[in-house]
């Protein structure tokens, strides 16, 4: 007899099952057949991971750039490691052909080996040195913005869903994701992916649950400094721009296109240095 | 900014002791009288003349390149803060002056505008810089009677900076495919941008240039405190040809920009303000898609080290809360201080201050000129007030104060903790307060302990520790034993509830524009 793998939560590093006891199950694409049961994640859940994710944070930031680079190349090669184990996934619970799902598998590892390559290029892309008025070296870095909250699509696309975590990672930023309905039950090889990588625990935090729960504790903490809605829900999105004043969270809309700067450069805050030259 | 400190040093020797007016002729006649050890010099006024601008009786909207009433007929008496004069009316639009000069806006940008190569686009710009510059002097005087700042001010920052940052945007206006490297890059539509009144003509450069060089139109509400320059602008577009409808001018009360922000052909909203009305436009706009920059309050700290050069980093500190009577948004408010130098760094502090020259902004002497408007008096008193009955220990410069207009002497309160009001709110005013450190690393939380993130100081001799500081801080301008220096190619913006995006620089251009 097969021995079912339930699916946690991820947060701070850690496995745990949800602190509200609550599980739904997750069918198999199509069909009322159970692919496994899922943690839903309560306010409680949500809170615990951002307080990790801003533990963590500005550890993940004082890496050098080549060590951030070196650990999502690491994320690549954990997840060709685990190709096997993505593959059945998406054959099993997404009803995907083995070369369907080969090719998610092959876009998300092209996806992690992108972003590991900016870690340590995107300051000098959009740093400067500006060339002020008189005696003074001025120059502009990029900096981390801090705890994101990411909101994926329900519409489950595995190099996206990367895409849009290392987004936020390569720029020192820590991430509290909500997977999206169309496959939350990737979070159990993809957790595995992030738990293995030498990524400090509480950088990358997943939860499943019901949007529409949680949706109401993200938008007025105040430790959480940015939004990526990558959901299809355009209230909800409206609903979270409004939410998000309080402190000004930086609020990034969902966005097209994948693999590019400027989805970096939404996370972070430019810092402009004057000093005077002179004795 | 040279010519400033220059001045400033003559003064420390020659008013050390205030109080001896009589002998203001005596010292004059050098020639039959002897210079005695302890002789007070007095300056002799030295006022600008403002004949080099005509105040109007009347001024109206400016849309679709004309001059036009508003539809309302309503005007609002504007006033000069020296003196409590009147400086003639402005005119009141509502949203269907809004609606009139969004459709002009709209007009161009679909027209005339939107279809001119940047080249073209950029020779407008670098024309408009041309005549900011061959009329300083006009914008200068009109910039310190409308607001009250020290002539030397709008001189020697104010209307140059203005005039730079056209001249900067202009070249990039045909160079676009620089800014982001690899991408594609194209203009947004019509801005509606709002600006404060503490840097009026500069707030507006800041907003129009980059808007029109990345190829938007703009409609801008100048305050209401501070309409004049704006408008002076809007003849100096005319004068360099600007299609009409590209720049487009309504003034106005906090209707007339929130008919703006909520005009549905809107695309971008530019704002820079305070953080409460910031907030209110941010959830105004909160259900479209339109897109957002602000610029908005801070309580930026000015952290001095026990190694820093102490008479360089005093003048650090009166400028960074001192200048432009304390309405910046960028002062740093938050005096820290290394606790072995604190009692060294007041005693100077404090005899600095009581070399400053309060008065009227129109004299080119003038270190801090008049309060922007009676009702910023008015709440400056009361935060003062309130911070009395805290218990951090008051001081306020000895310093003669006109009558009639709206001023406040510099003042500080020493002692405080991070909890105190006066540290914690932003007052916009010539306010400091001070508390002391022991490490860096508490210098750092103790200057990251606020809601904002505008920008900070720094002093110290030591550059390894001012890199670490300066990388703890959780702020968007950073200066290194400076503080208050803007350029156009510099970015400028905040962190946290201080805003977001940039102006200035090549980052400056970044809201503009929309990356494909």
């Amino acid at each position: 007899m097969k021995v079912i793998k339930t699916v946690k939560l991820f947060i701070g590093g850690e496995f745990p099952r949800t602190e509200s006891g609550r599980s739904y199950s997750f069918n198999k694409s199509g069909t009322d057949e159970q692919y496994a049961r899922l943690c839903q994640a309560s306010r409680k859940d949500f809170r615990n991971s951002v307080e990790n994710s801003k533990k963590s944070q500005p550890g993940w930031a004082s890496k050098t750039a080549f060590l951030r680079s070196q650990i999502l190349y690491r994320m690549a090669e954990m997840t060709e490691g685990k190709r096997v184990e993505f593959v059945d996934l998406f054959k099993n619970a997404l009803g995907k052909s083995d070369s369907e799902a080969n090719k998610m598998v092959d876009e998300a590892i092209d996806t992690f080996v992108y972003y590991s390559g900016f870690c340590d290029k995107y300051q000098q892309v959009m740093g400067a040195v500006n060339p002020v008025s008189g005696p003074f070296h001025n120059f502009t870095t990029p900096e981390a913005t801090g705890v994101v909250t990411l909101i994926e699509a329900d519409e489950f696309n595995f190099a996206r869903l990367v895409d849009n975590i290392c987004a936020i990672l390569v720029g020192g930023n820590s991430v509290v994701t909500i997977l999206g309905k169309g496959c939350p039950a990737v979070l159990a090889p993809l957790a595995e992916v992030f738990k293995t990588s030498d990524l400090p625990g509480g950088v990358v935090n997943l939860l499943t649950g019901d949007l529409d729960e949680i949706k109401g504790f993200i938008g007025n903490h105040m430790e959480v400094r940015a939004i990526s809605f990558q959901n299809e829900r355009t209230d909800v999105y409206h609903e979270l721009r409004i939410a998000s004043i309080d402190n000004m969270k930086r609020m990034i809309p969902r966005r097209e296109k994948e693999r590019s700067l400027d989805l970096i450069l939404d996370f972070v805050e430019a810092k402009t240095v004057w000093h005077p030259i002179g004795v | 900014m040279t010519k400033k400190k220059a001045t400033k040093k003559k003064v420390t020797k020659s008013t050390a002791k205030k109080k001896k007016t009589s002998k203001k002729k005596t010292t004059r006649t050098t020639s039959t009288h002897k210079l005695k050890p302890g002789m007070v010099f007095e300056y002799d006024p030295a006022p600008e003349s403002s004949a080099v601008v005509s105040i109007k009786k009347k001024y109206e909207l400016f849309i679709d390149g004309a001059w036009v009433a508003p539809e309302s007929g309503k005007y609002l008496n504007n006033e000069n803060p020296a003196t409590e004069e009147s400086l003639g009316k402005f005119a009141i639009g509502n949203e269907k002056d809004i609606d009139k000069a969004v459709k002009a806006a709209r007009k161009a940008y679909e027209g005339e505008w939107g279809k001119m190569s940047g080249k073209d686009r950029g020779k407008y710009l670098f024309r408009i810089a041309r005549i900011l510059q061959e009329r300083a002097r006009e914008f200068a005087v009109l910039e310190t009677l409308d607001g009250g700042k020290p002539i030397k001010e709008s001189r020697d920052v104010d209307i140059p900076l203005a005039a730079a940052h056209f001249f900067y945007n202009a070249g990039w206006a045909d160079k676009l495919e620089y800014v982001y490297p690899g991408k594609d890059v194209k203009s947004i539509g019509v801005c509606g941008q709002i600006i404060p009144w503490n840097f009026p003509l500069l707030m507006a450069a800041w907003k129009i240039a980059p808007a029109l060089a990345c190829g938007n139109t703009v409609v801008l509400k100048p305050a209401e405190q501070t309409p004049l320059t704006a408008l002076l602008l809007a003849e100096v577009c005319q004068e360099a040809g600007l299609p009409k409808g590209v720049v487009n001018i309504v003034t106005g009360e906090g209707p007339t920009g929130a008919a703006l922000v909520d005009h549905k052909d809107v695309n971008k909203v530019a704002f820079t303000g305070s953080t409460d009305i910031g907030k209110l436009i941010a959830k105004n706009i909160g259900h479209t898609n339109k897109k957002l920059t602000l610029e908005l309050g801070g309580k930026s700290a000015n952290i001095i080290f026990a190694d820093a050069a102490i008479d360089q980093a005093i003048e650090g500190i009166i400028n960074g809360i001192y200048f432009n009577q304390g309405h910046v948004c960028c002062a740093g408010s938050r005096l820290l201080v290394e606790e072995s130098v604190h009692d060294i760094v007041v005693k100077k502090l404090k005899k600095r201050m009581s070399s400053l020259r309060v008065g009227d902004p129109m004299d080119k002497n003038t270190d801090i000129g008049a309060i922007n408007h009676k009702e910023q008096l008015v709440k400056i008193k009361e935060m003062v007030a309130q911070a009395k009955k805290g218990g951090a220990d008051f001081h306020q410069a000895d310093v003669k104060v006109p009558r009639k207009g709206y001023y406040h002497a510099p003042c500080f309160f020493d002692n405080c903790s991070t909890s105190d009001m006066i540290v914690r709110d932003e007052v916009f005013g010539p306010v400091l307060s001070i508390m002391t450190f022991r490490t860096p690393e508490e210098a750092i939380v103790k200057a990251n302990d606020t809601q904002y993130g505008l920008a900070a100081g720094i002093w110290s001799e030591k550059g390894s520790k001012v890199h670490q500081v300066a990388g703890g801080l959780k702020a968007g301008v950073i200066w290194a034993n400076t503080y208050n220096k803007f350029d156009p190619t510099s970015p400028f913006g905040g962190y946290k509830e201080s805003g977001f995006g940039r102006e200035g620089g090549r980052h400056g251009l970044l809201p503009y524009l929309e990356v494909k």
